[in-house]
């Protein structure tokens, strides 16, 4: 359940209201709105913000680890509403197995970069995303380096190995 | 390129523009389909610079990741050390004394002024006018000598850090800082004589590289690109931090949202900067230049050496680090290349548990393809200079 802190925020009232249940929990921490989103509603809510609610921007999108619990990742993504001065961060929960859930970039085009990247980094898959390749490793690096499992040293491309 | 079919009846012609090609400021690898001298299709390359500093990062302690934020954008060492100590501090709660803030904007306006000269110098550079680049650079060095005055680093300064700064500032430095900024605005006027009426430059910036402001919105574009089309924002005015809002000054727009118009815009920027410069110089606020914060930030040397607690703390900030409550904020910085943040997670250890940078040259280039297709190959490179990124900053 949301805290009443969260809960009377115009944007959370209008976000209810429009995408009932799409909100799994909120928190309010030094002074930044953190709406947990079902991944499954992920895009309806997305195109409901930017086309009603003026976040015409997508900051970032990216990832965070949290292995080896379960659901392993949180995919984050910063709103920014130019004209109201607002932000807005969204998460989403995915599961460790196979973690996969809707593209953004038919909302905001600036998204594509940025889930190549969280593809690239933790091997999460963007449904729908046009150009889902790596951006930063080589085509045809294994593996997926910011994952927790993942050695900062010693991977297999090591020097003393030449 | 073996993965993109080219079909035989077309007469276009790939070209392999970098990663090694002066006017891509780095290593940035362009695919060019060109049907003549027109680009039909751009595709930019990146990740040649990847050394996985956001990685790097979750294996030090929060003060030794000060000195990776710097490698990040090599142009806005101290943008970046900042907007990473500003995160921090939001996670800690730490007050930070008036003159530990002060110098931090003066400290990053000075950034801007020496981002914003390489910029110019390159970008001129690139079209064809040389003399520019000199005049920039001399000023350049005035610049990068203040930073090692204060540092002892030129570029890797590392100088902002958790809870205020490294050093209290040297002496003199006042004197160094006014010497320059005295001066400053009549070398604006020597650069704005060399290109602002320069015919030459007219026909190669004027009405070159410009896509609509909601294209540059979506495509995640931000800072003087978006300035250049008109829309005011500046996160030094609407979000301010660091003291931002005690300082006078204007956020210079144009309308047209060329490369002519990028220029006159950063131009603008850096007599503003100038403006700033000299008000934190002339208002400095004397007292403390770092946090009354005993567990986070190291003691004086004498303390250290009289006092048994000081003594103490310093042993375990340096082998231990200081703890950071569980929490995750995100902190926005307006950094010479637009919205540069940094997103930091902390499981309440003394290292980050996730460090997301949110770097402004990454953003600008989604934007390139939009900018160059369908036009000339020449003016490709006036984009190209217009964006102003940095592949560091793009890549980490």
């Amino acid at each position: 359940m949301l805290p009443p802190d969260v809960h009377t925020l115009p944007v959370v009232v209008a976000l209810e209201n429009a995408c009932p249940g799409a909100i799994l929990s909120g928190r309010v921490h030094r002074g930044e709105l953190t709406l947990e989103i079902d991944p499954a509603r992920i895009l309806e809510t997305c195109r409901y913000l930017c086309s009603e609610r003026g976040f015409s921007r997508i900051s970032s999108v990216t990832a965070v680890d949290w292995h080896p619990a379960e659901p392993r990742f949180e995919v984050v993504y910063h709103l920014h509403a130019i004209q109201q001065h607002e932000r807005l961060r969204l998460k989403c929960r995915i599961p460790g197995a196979e973690p996969s859930l809707d593209s953004v970039t038919a909302v905001w085009r600036g998204a594509d970069w940025y889930e190549r990247e969280a593809f690239d980094l933790f091997g999460i898959q963007f449904l729908g995303h046009p150009n889902l390749r790596r951006i930063l490793m080589p085509e045809e690096w294994e593996g997926h380096p910011l994952r927790k499992d993942y050695p900062v040293h010693g991977h297999k491309y090591s020097y003393k190995d030449e | 390129m073996e993965d993109r079919p080219v079909p035989a009846e077309t007469t276009h012609t790939v070209l392999n523009m970098g990663p090694q090609h002066p006017s891509t400021h780095g290593v940035l690898r362009l695919l060019l389909e060109l049907d003549g001298e027109i680009v039909r299709k751009a595709e930019p390359d990146i990740g040649f610079l990847h050394t996985g500093i956001e990685k790097q990062c979750e294996a030090l302690t929060y003060q030794q990741a000060v000195t990776l934020t710097d490698r990040v954008d090599y142009l806005a060492n101290l943008s970046n050390n900042l907007c990473y100590c500003l995160a921090v501090e939001k996670l800690l709660g730490l007050e930070i004394p008036p003159q530990a803030r002060w110098m931090r904007v003066l400290l990053a306006e000075l950034t801007r002024l020496n981002s914003h000269l390489v910029w110019l110098g390159t970008h001129a550079l690139d079209i064809g006018a040389m003399t520019v680049f000199l005049y920039c650079f001399r000023e350049r060095e005035d610049i990068l000598r203040i930073f090692e005055m204060f540092s002892g680093q030129r570029m890797m300064t590392s100088y902002i850090r958790v809870g205020g700064l490294a050093l209290e500032p040297p002496r003199g430095w006042q004197k160094a800082v006014d010497r320059f900024i005295r001066a400053f605005p009549s070398k604006v006027d020597e650069y704005e004589d060399l290109l602002t009426r320069n015919p030459i430059w007219l026909k190669r910036t004027q009405g070159v590289a410009y896509a609509s402001l909601e294209d540059m919105l979506a495509l995640g574009v931000t800072g003087p690109l978006l300035r250049a089309h008109g829309l005011q924002w500046d996160i030094r005015k609407d979000e301010p931090y660091s003291s931002y809002e005690e300082f006078d000054f204007a956020i210079p727009t144009r309308a047209e949202g060329d490369v002519y118009a990028r220029y006159l815009v950063r131009l603008e920027e850096m007599r503003q900067s100038a403006r700033i410069v000299t008000q934190a110089l002339e208002g400095m606020p004397s007292g403390p230049w770092r946090a009354d914060a005993p567990k986070v930030v190291l003691p004086d040397r004498e303390k250290m050496k009289t006092q048994m607690e000081a003594l103490i703390y310093h042993f375990k900030i340096v082998t231990e680090g200081f703890r950071v409550p569980p929490g995750e904020v995100y902190q926005a910085v307006e950094s010479p290349r637009g919205e540069l943040a940094y997103y930091i997670v902390s499981d309440g250890t003394a290292k980050p548990y996730r460090v997301f940078m949110r770097t402004p040259s990454f953003g600008n280039l989604q934007a390139l393809p939009s900018l160059v297709e369908g036009r000339l190959i020449a003016d490709a490179v006036a984009a190209m200079g217009s964006l102003d990124f940095v592949l560091g900053d793009v890549d980490r």
